[in-house]
């Protein structure tokens, strides 16, 4: 039982997963896409959240990856930001699920902002730095929808840790 | 469902942040970052220096192209569907135009002739602004990136047909850019505009050699490192130089469409529009070059 409901739930996460990156993809008006969420990524941080044990630092590099291959930035840094977010996430789980939803749109916007300010630093390094300010926008975006986007139903999950 | 998000009394025994989860689990969880950190860093490292993820890479576009052409389908279909239901008015409205435009070409071809004739006297007198181009692959524009940091798009022709990175692409009378990455049924196509492209161009009228580089905003490149005191005007046409190895000689770029000069800077502003109208095509065409023309551009295997 245990078992199934694990296999389910990896194909929900999954499933989600890759929504959430094509929803972030999806060619849109420069001026629609500066203000659109970071849809993947906040799919990221929402099963961290709510299901460390079937998701967490895997999924946040399968993401990173594909953001990677799509948008053509050096391979492995979209990765490796997302698999850090997903790891202090999931490290936190238990604390910020207790916030109310206020207080954890705020920390899951501070978590976007650190998301993108590891991305920064790594192209700074890089040395090509791609974005102009509007890439910040997406983290105080992403904090105004995660009050919406807690409430979606995560489905029956093996466990509630 | 979430009723933990209302603090929970459940869970009122935490006090510290790393009690959160027990030990073993904390320490799993840490190495496994570690692991894919790890991987992430050797990824970055072999992408960034040498190109052995080339291959890597292409199968990965590979994989990438039909999600690619999925999430531009609803745009597409948007204008096929535009297309029609477009009135039948309309419809003859543009037929008769048409018409109009075709006894109009009709009588600018046949002056075309006289002038080709002209233009194979003056050819065999210099060689250099002649057809250097052996062969030319059109290729459909499936998706494309239109931002201020980057201006590519990806057409549906790679490898399997022979593509290779750095060709020319052409279209609508001019150069747009060069292929950037190749998979094996699709190619990223950087194009002029994008901020992190250099052209290396020459002033028809002087023969100043300089370098266009992208502005990220439509259609428009910039001339940075033009002196003061440099003979440029508005309406210059600028060519391929062919320094670089990437690009012919003497394929048209751009118009100068702005000169600034002024005293706070010791450089001229200039600007200057494509001219091919990348915006308004969805096809553009690869070129392969004749290797022992003198337009061609120089490559190592051609050193003597």
């Amino acid at each position: 039982m245990m078992y199934r409901l694990r296999i389910e739930g990896r194909w929900r996460i999954g499933l989600s997963l890759a929504l959430g990156v094509l929803l972030q993809l999806l060619p849109l008006p420069a001026a629609l896409a500066a203000i659109r969420p970071p849809f993947a990524i906040l799919m990221v941080i929402f099963w961290a959240l709510m299901a460390p044990r079937l998701a967490g630092i895997g999924s946040g590099f399968a993401v990173g990856l594909a953001l990677d291959v799509y948008r053509g930035s050096v391979l492995g840094q979209h990765a490796l930001a997302a698999a850090i977010l997903a790891y202090v996430i999931g490290r936190q789980h238990l604390l910020l699920r207790t916030k109310p939803l206020f207080e954890q749109a705020l920390l899951v916007g501070a978590a976007l902002l650190g998301y993108e300010a590891l991305i920064w630093l790594i192209e700074g390094w890089l040395g090509q730095i791609r974005g102009d300010w509007t890439r910040w926008l997406g983290a105080i975006v992403g904090a105004i929808v995660w009050p919406l986007l807690a409430r979606l139903p995560t489905g029956r999950l093996p466990e509630r840790t | 469902m979430n009723s933990w998000t209302n603090s929970g009394p459940a869970i009122s025994g935490l006090n510290s942040l790393s009690s959160n989860v027990s030990p073993r689990r904390a320490a799993s969880s840490a190495t496994r970052l570690a692991a894919y950190g790890l991987i992430c860093v050797l990824l970055m490292f072999a992408d960034q220096r040498g190109n052995w993820l080339e291959g890597a890479r292409g199968t990965l576009q590979a994989i990438a192209y039909p999600i690619k052409v999925a999430l531009y389908s609803p745009i597409e279909a948007w204008h096929s569907l535009g297309e029609m239901l477009a009135e039948r008015s309309e419809l003859q409205r543009e037929n008769s135009a048409l018409k109009e435009t075709v006894a109009q070409l009709q009588i600018e071809a046949m002056r075309r002739a006289d002038l080709e004739l002209e233009n194979v006297r003056l050819r065999n007198l210099t060689e250099t602004t002649a057809d250097v181009a052996e062969r030319a692959l059109p290729a459909r524009i499936v998706a494309q990136e239109f931002s201020r940091l980057r201006r590519r798009v990806t057409v549906d022709q790679g490898s399997n047909v022979g593509v290779y990175v750095g060709q020319t692409a052409v279209a609508d009378g001019g150069i747009v850019g060069q292929t950037m990455r190749v998979g094996r049924r699709s190619s990223e196509i950087i194009l002029l505009t994008d901020p992190e492209h250099a052209i290396p161009v020459e002033i028809q009228r002087t023969g100043v050699r300089t370098v266009a580089i992208g502005t990220g905003r439509t259609n428009l490149l910039n001339l940075p490192s033009l002196p003061l005191q440099s003979d440029i005007i508005e309406g210059d046409l600028l060519v391929s130089s062919g320094l670089g190895g990437i690009f012919p000689t003497g394929y048209p770029v751009a118009i100068v469409t702005r000169v600034v000069k002024s005293n706070s800077s010791l450089l001229a502003q200039v600007e200057a529009r494509s001219v091919a109208r990348i915006n308004a095509t969805r096809h553009i065409a690869l070129i392969w070059f004749k290797e022992d023309h003198a337009a061609a551009p120089w490559t190592e295997t051609k050193s003597p």
